[in-house]
């Protein structure tokens, strides 16, 4: 397959710099209100600080993935002898908490890199960070070209991959005569 | 829609149980922007200036400043307001932290309490729903340990809590209201609290917080951004080490001490040791200081970082920022160590950090002189770190002495009596002062001295050098990129100030010259008290980000007010006299206001009586230092005229 390549931005965390202000949960905020900058509100924001003074945690987490179920297990980590719940370094918006969701509608948030037209120079809460410990990186990588693939498909893929393909496609047969 | 504020009070009578929602005036704001200057107009129109601080009908208002909330950088004060039962005058102790933006989001402005509750009580304010809570199970808990169990119990770790500690509890009259990294600790508001039977007030909001012109208001704050950075890279020359920067003193960041050390007074603000700075001093405080602070943390929306995490080997965590950090180990004459130490246990009890350590050194001198006896003191120990301990487990509680020490330095004199009234020696309108002891007078300090409203000389200095530089061409540098001006003729103020000769203290600057020093410097703590900004990014550290030339189009871009800096002049003006008019219908007047008497050693009473003569003149006050009928009607304060005049206190015309 051909190379080809590709742009990764990606946000370098020092929790070590942290001061713990949420200056970047409130520009998060600000920067999607519409319109821009109208109004900020840092439980609509994108990134969260995990903050616990007392026991010295101070962990920003960007909003990934939207999931419909919460994790089965509860693990724990101890970094530095401060214990983190495996919950803390999730970027799920997830049903167990209210972290990356919209306050009145529910409705889960995701961090998009502050995607704008014309591009921003880098993601707001990163500017905003002046302590550094949210850093931003650009890299160009070299990857394999590949056929992207649906999201419809990468269930069916996984689907599949676990039943096998005759399985799967009687299935759907019999799916589609009944409806 | 209201913008920047959110144009709602939470009414809160505890005597009936009664919450309301209430909306406010929006012409209030236009005249008094919000924080303090809105904190004063409910004092003046509903507590009868002959209330008793413990009364009932002593209101508690929790007013955050007009920018709290908005992406202005550093705007986070809560600015906590009630009649102090230390000075019987109106008290504004304002804290940073995290507590006043969480107010705004659950779409408040202030929280203004009234009566009091039988029952010791914690509030839950929760976007709309706010519960009065049973906290009985809370008695006698620490303010630390208190706000870390109401967000264990009310699952929930980004409610913001400020509470109070046993001090408070006990109207201890120099009781704080802790809140994380921050305190109101002046003036007793924690005493207040206490005497309402409110132990914490819990905060969680999740509802915005609007702007009426956002791009405008966005490339302000980005300037301000901006110009931080320019500072952290460019410090301020031929100054201590403690002017360079921003932010409110770099205490958790400095390990140099020696201005403080040498020049700041030991004891009860009795001995200077200007030797005390040694190299080995200095390794030890290093190797405390290192192994103890954990990290060095902000307030809400601000790159600065002027507290720490403060982590003492087998005790609680705490929380420190600032001068706490010396005001224990100095009263004490010991070292950092005890003050971290101290300094937890303090915290947790929540009282303030410059009365508590000086009450208790003024106690240990009159036990010295004989005045309190062992039958005062049963079974205090001999070490002064001991006792420093023990008295302030009997102050909290109001124990013994403690309850007589309790009462803070002037009034525990009088109920001692036996000349003990000498040892409070460093007090302004009866409240403690930093210890400091200086040689010859600065006229521009006695002004700030007598008549800052608040007594407390950090909340109105600020923006113009404590000292001349010693060189012209070190002066002439200074001036060059001194943008926060409000007039360029205070840069020739400055080049012509010398540390000797003709132009220097006390006759330079003149009456003249310091009325309008101090009043520039006195505007601008007004005005961040009004709209909620840190003092450490605007009026207290010399070069600051926020001025009054960029004010005003904050000020508008953020609420859609026309607002210019003639404009925001007045705002301060009227502020500033309507407080000055609370405090002279609870009697204030000219007497009350004198610094220390040992302040300096080179007094000049005729020269001094000049300088006040002249700057209640430029204040448009008499010779009282209340204002005159012209100046309160100009200011659209008639109200407060005509009230005046019936009492008697000013004639008509
Ligand atoms: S802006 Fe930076 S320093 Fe502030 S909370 Fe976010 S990550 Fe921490
Ligand atoms: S990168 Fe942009 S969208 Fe993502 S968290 Fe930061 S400010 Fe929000
Ligand atoms: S300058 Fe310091 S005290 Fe002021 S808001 Fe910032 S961190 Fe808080």
């Amino acid at each position: 397959m051909a190379k080809v390549k590709k742009k990764v931005k990606s946000i370098k965390i020092d929790l070590d710099k942290c001061n713990g202000c949420r200056a970047c949960e409130m520009i998060c905020s600000a920067f999607h209100a519409n319109p821009k900058y109208s109004s900020n509100n840092p439980a609509r924001s994108r990134i969260r600080l995990i903050r616990d003074p007392i026991r010295d945690v101070y962990l920003p987490v960007y909003a990934g993935e939207y999931t419909a179920a919460e994790c089965m297990g509860r693990d724990k980590y101890v970094i530095d002898g401060k214990e983190y719940s495996e919950c803390d370094f999730c970027r799920a918006s997830c049903p167990s908490r209210d972290a990356f969701k919209e306050p009145d509608s529910g409705l889960p948030l995701k961090c998009d890199m502050c995607e704008d037209d014309p591009a921003q120079e880098k993601p707001l809460c990163v500017k905003w960070c002046l302590n550094d410990a949210l850093i931003y990186e650009e890299r160009e990588e070299e990857v394999e070209e590949e056929v992207k693939l649906g999201e419809m498909e990468v269930g069916l893929e996984s689907l599949v991959d676990k039943y096998g393909l005759q399985k799967v496609t009687d299935t759907v047969a019999r799916m589609s005569k009944k409806s | 829609m209201r913008y920047a504020e959110t144009g709602y009070h939470l009414e809160i009578d505890l005597s009936r149980g009664n919450v309301e929602r209430v909306e406010t005036d929006p012409k209030l704001t236009e005249l008094h922007l919000g924080g303090l200057g809105t904190n004063a107009k409910l004092l003046w129109d509903r507590v009868p200036p002959e209330t008793d601080p413990f009364s009932p009908d002593n209101l508690l208002i929790f007013g955050t400043g007009l920018l709290c909330g908005t992406p202005a950088v550093g705007a986070n004060r809560t600015i906590v307001s009630t009649f102090s039962p230390q000075t019987l005058f109106m008290a504004y102790s304002m804290m940073g932290g995290f507590w006043a933006p969480e107010l705004k989001y659950a779409g408040y402005d202030k929280v203004i309490f009234r009566g009091k509750s039988p029952n010791l009580i914690y509030v839950w304010i929760n976007n709309d729903k706010v519960e009065i809570r049973d906290a009985s199970h809370l008695k006698g808990k620490g303010a630390v340990e208190t706000a870390e169990l109401i967000k264990q119990e009310l699952k929930d770790p980004n409610v913001q809590v400020a509470a109070i500690g046993l001090a408070g509890e006990n109207r201890v009259y120099m009781a704080s209201i802790e809140q994380g990294r921050s305190s109101a600790s002046r003036q007793g508001v924690g005493a207040v609290m206490g005497d309402k039977g409110i132990k914490a007030i819990a905060v969680r909001g999740t509802k915005d917080v609007n702007i009426a012109r956002p791009a405008e208001f966005l490339e302000r704050c980005n300037d301000v951004l901006k110009y931080i950075q320019h500072r952290a890279e460019n410090p301020i020359k031929n100054v201590e080490p403690i002017f360079e920067g921003l932010g409110s003193p770099q205490e958790m960041k400095l390990i140099d001490e020696k201005w403080h050390t040498t020049g700041f007074m030991w004891g009860n603000a009795r001995a200077r040791r200007k030797d005390y700075w040694t190299k080995d001093v200095e390794e030890k405080w290093k190797e405390t200081q290192e192994s103890m602070r954990t990290r060095l943390i902000s307030c809400y929306n601000c790159p600065m970082k002027c507290g720490a995490i403060i982590s003492v080997p087998g005790i609680s965590t705490y929380m420190m920022k600032c001068y706490s950090k010396l005001t224990y180990t100095m009263a004490a004459y010991s070292d950092l160590d005890f003050g971290f130490r101290i300094a937890q246990r303090a915290t947790d009890y929540g009282v303030d950090g410059f009365s508590a350590p000086q009450t208790m050194a003024f106690a240990l001198e009159l036990y010295e002189a004989g005045i309190l006896t062992d039958q005062d003191m049963p079974g205090m120990p001999p070490d002064t770190e001991g006792r420093f301990y023990w008295l302030l487990d009997r102050i909290v509680r109001r124990e013994g002495i403690g309850d007589v020490l309790a009462n803070g330095t002037y009034w525990a004199a009088k109920q001692i009596g036996k000349g003990a009234e000498d040892y409070a020696h460093n007090n302004i309108k009866k409240h403690e002062q930093l210890p400091l002891k200086l040689g010859m007078l600065n006229p521009v300090y006695f002004l700030m001295y007598c008549t800052g409203e608040k007594a407390n000389i950090t909340q109105i200095e600020g923006q113009f050098p404590q000292e001349p530089f010693p060189k012209r061409e070190q002066r002439e540098e200074f001036v060059k990129d001194w943008i926060q001006v409000p007039d360029e003729k205070f840069k020739q103020y400055f080049l012509d100030w010398e540390p000797r000769g003709d132009n220097s203290n006390p006759h330079y600057p003149t009456a003249q010259m310091s009325c309008e020093i101090v009043d520039w410097m006195e505007k601008m703590h007004y005005i961040d008290d009004a709209l909620g900004v840190c003092a450490g990014l605007s009026s207290f550290p010399l070069k600051p980000p926020y001025h009054i030339h960029n004010y005003p189009a904050f000020i508008s871009a953020a609420t859609g007010i026309d607002m210019d800096e003639a404009g925001l002049t007045q705002v301060y003006r009227r502020n500033r006299n309507l407080i000055r008019s609370v405090n002279v219908r609870r009697g204030l007047r000219r007497a009350d206001e004198k610094p220390p008497e040992d302040h300096w050693k080179k007094r000049f009473p005729e020269l001094e009586e000049k300088l006040l003569d002249a700057y209640y003149q430029f204040k448009g006050w008499n010779k009282e230092g209340i204002p005159t009928q012209e100046t309160l009607k100009e200011l659209d304060l008639a109200y407060v005229a005509e009230d005046l005049e019936q009492r008697g206190i000013i004639k008509n015309g």
